[in-house]
């Protein structure tokens, strides 16, 4: 009895909250303009105006989202584990297995660096290859962050397209390593390695503690990222203030061919939060750079980073990190193109 | 007693060696800390998910960075 009211206060606490959210988020746009051409007196139309006010727009809103979808996700998070993620991973076949690994690989806590023990841990419990590939690719590129921002910035079909063509990726990609039976390029050690798993107990968590959980998660990512974000959007804003309209037609349009490959080549040393490139993405499409060949871009930023391969290669031999990248950079090229033809 | 926390040394590895160190100093005890970062070593101990604490051969929890209050209840 005592449980389900504070629950009850909990909800009714939650929901009063995400209403004042919604008032402040919608005010967000009057609130820019009046600042920038008003208050500043920044003349309307100019280079300067239309920076400052793209800065002044979209840091609250970019802040704001953020905010609140760490918050979810810290939440939905506690219910998932890198444990019981495995323990279901284990009894499945290839096909279904890659579909589960790919989704499984949003949703469950993930961070580079514990891409090896978790590799370790698939390998031990038995799941096939090619479906720890999909996680370890779903993982990093079907980014929560970068769903949500492309959401509140671009509108619902581009967050809709990045999702299905990035779980598409790692499905296939993995599904592809599957088949090309290449256990034997991981590291002889991983594969001697005869330890049972530990047992530990399963902590029981409250609500609380799992509001509590999307606290620390706002607090430790938000905490971090934001120094990104922010110069994510001061990047946008030059180019959204000078850049001229057109200009990124040419070289990231969709008559430039080879802008998708290279696209997708400058993005693999590159590292940058997700929520960093967001605002970038968003700038680049506002001057005519084609859908397809931004997101090529994104994914390949976000999915195919240089710290993870170097982590990796402790576990993984150099030809299967190769079909790695391979696999996955063509997959991202294959959509990129994809949707600079049907968009 | 011996406590380890294992974990190749990630920013929420070094919070899990932060709080298990406040809380050893917390409740004054004298124990072997000992930092795992070799990711075979911690494969062998039967962890594939970090941080995790092991306290005395017994593993405490993996995957995540626990709070001092229950490092405290494990070592005290």
């Amino acid at each position: 009895m005592k449980k389900s009211t504070h629950l009850v206060r909990i909800s009714i606490i939650g929901l009063i909250i995400l209403v004042i959210w919604f008032v402040v988020y919608k005010q967000l746009e009057p609130f820019s303009s009046l600042l920038t051409y008003s208050l500043f007196g920044i003349k309307r139309g100019s280079h300067l105006g239309d920076a400052v006010q793209f800065f002044a727009y979209d840091t609250p809103k970019v802040m704001m989202l953020l905010t609140l979808i760490v918050f979810v996700v810290g939440m939905i998070r506690s219910f998932f584990t890198q444990d019981r993620t495995r323990k279901y991973l284990a009894g499945k076949r290839e096909t279904a297995g890659n579909v589960m690994a790919a989704t499984l690989g949003i949703v469950t806590p993930f961070c580079s660096c514990s891409a090896v023990p978790l590799f370790l841990g698939f390998v031990q419990a038995g799941v096939p290859l090619g479906v720890t590939f999909s996680f370890l690719i779903a993982a990093p590129m079907v980014n929560e962050i970068a769903l949500v921002l492309l959401y509140g910035l671009l509108g619902w079909k581009v967050a809709a397209i990045y999702l299905g063509s990035g779980l598409l990726i790692a499905i296939v990609a993995g599904w592809i390593i599957g088949r090309l039976k290449l256990e034997n390029w991981i590291e002889d050690w991983v594969q001697e390695l005869r330890a049972g798993e530990a047992a530990v107990d399963e902590e029981k968590l409250s609500w609380r503690d799992r509001l509590d959980r999307g606290k620390e998660a706002v607090r430790d990512i938000v905490g971090k990222v934001w120094i990104y974000v922010i110069a994510g959007i001061g990047v946008g804003a030059l180019i959204h203030g000078y850049v001229p309209q057109d200009f990124m037609a040419s070289i990231m349009g969709k008559q430039a061919w080879w802008s998708v490959p290279a696209a997708v080549v400058v993005g693999i040393p590159m590292y940058s939060n997700a929520a960093g490139i967001v605002p970038v993405v968003e700038a680049l499409l506002g001057k005519g750079a084609a859908l397809g060949t931004v997101l090529a871009f994104m994914m390949s930023v976000i999915a195919l980073s240089l710290p993870e391969m170097i982590i990796l290669r402790k576990v993984l031999k150099p030809p299967l990190i190769a079909v790695f990248i391979i696999v996955v950079g063509s997959g991202i090229i294959f959509t990129g193109y994809l949707f600079n033809l049907i968009i | 007693m011996e406590i380890k926390v294992c974990g190749p040394g990630c920013a929420s590895c070094e919070k899990a060696e932060k709080v298990v160190e406040a809380a050893i100093a917390a409740k004054g005890v004298k124990a072997d800390f000992i930092k795992v970062k070799d990711f075979q070593e911690i494969a062998k101990l039967g962890i594939f998910s970090t941080p995790a604490v092991v306290v005395n051969g017994k593993v405490k929890c993996t995957g995540r960075v626990p709070k001092q209050s229950e490092v405290e209840e494990w070592i005290g």
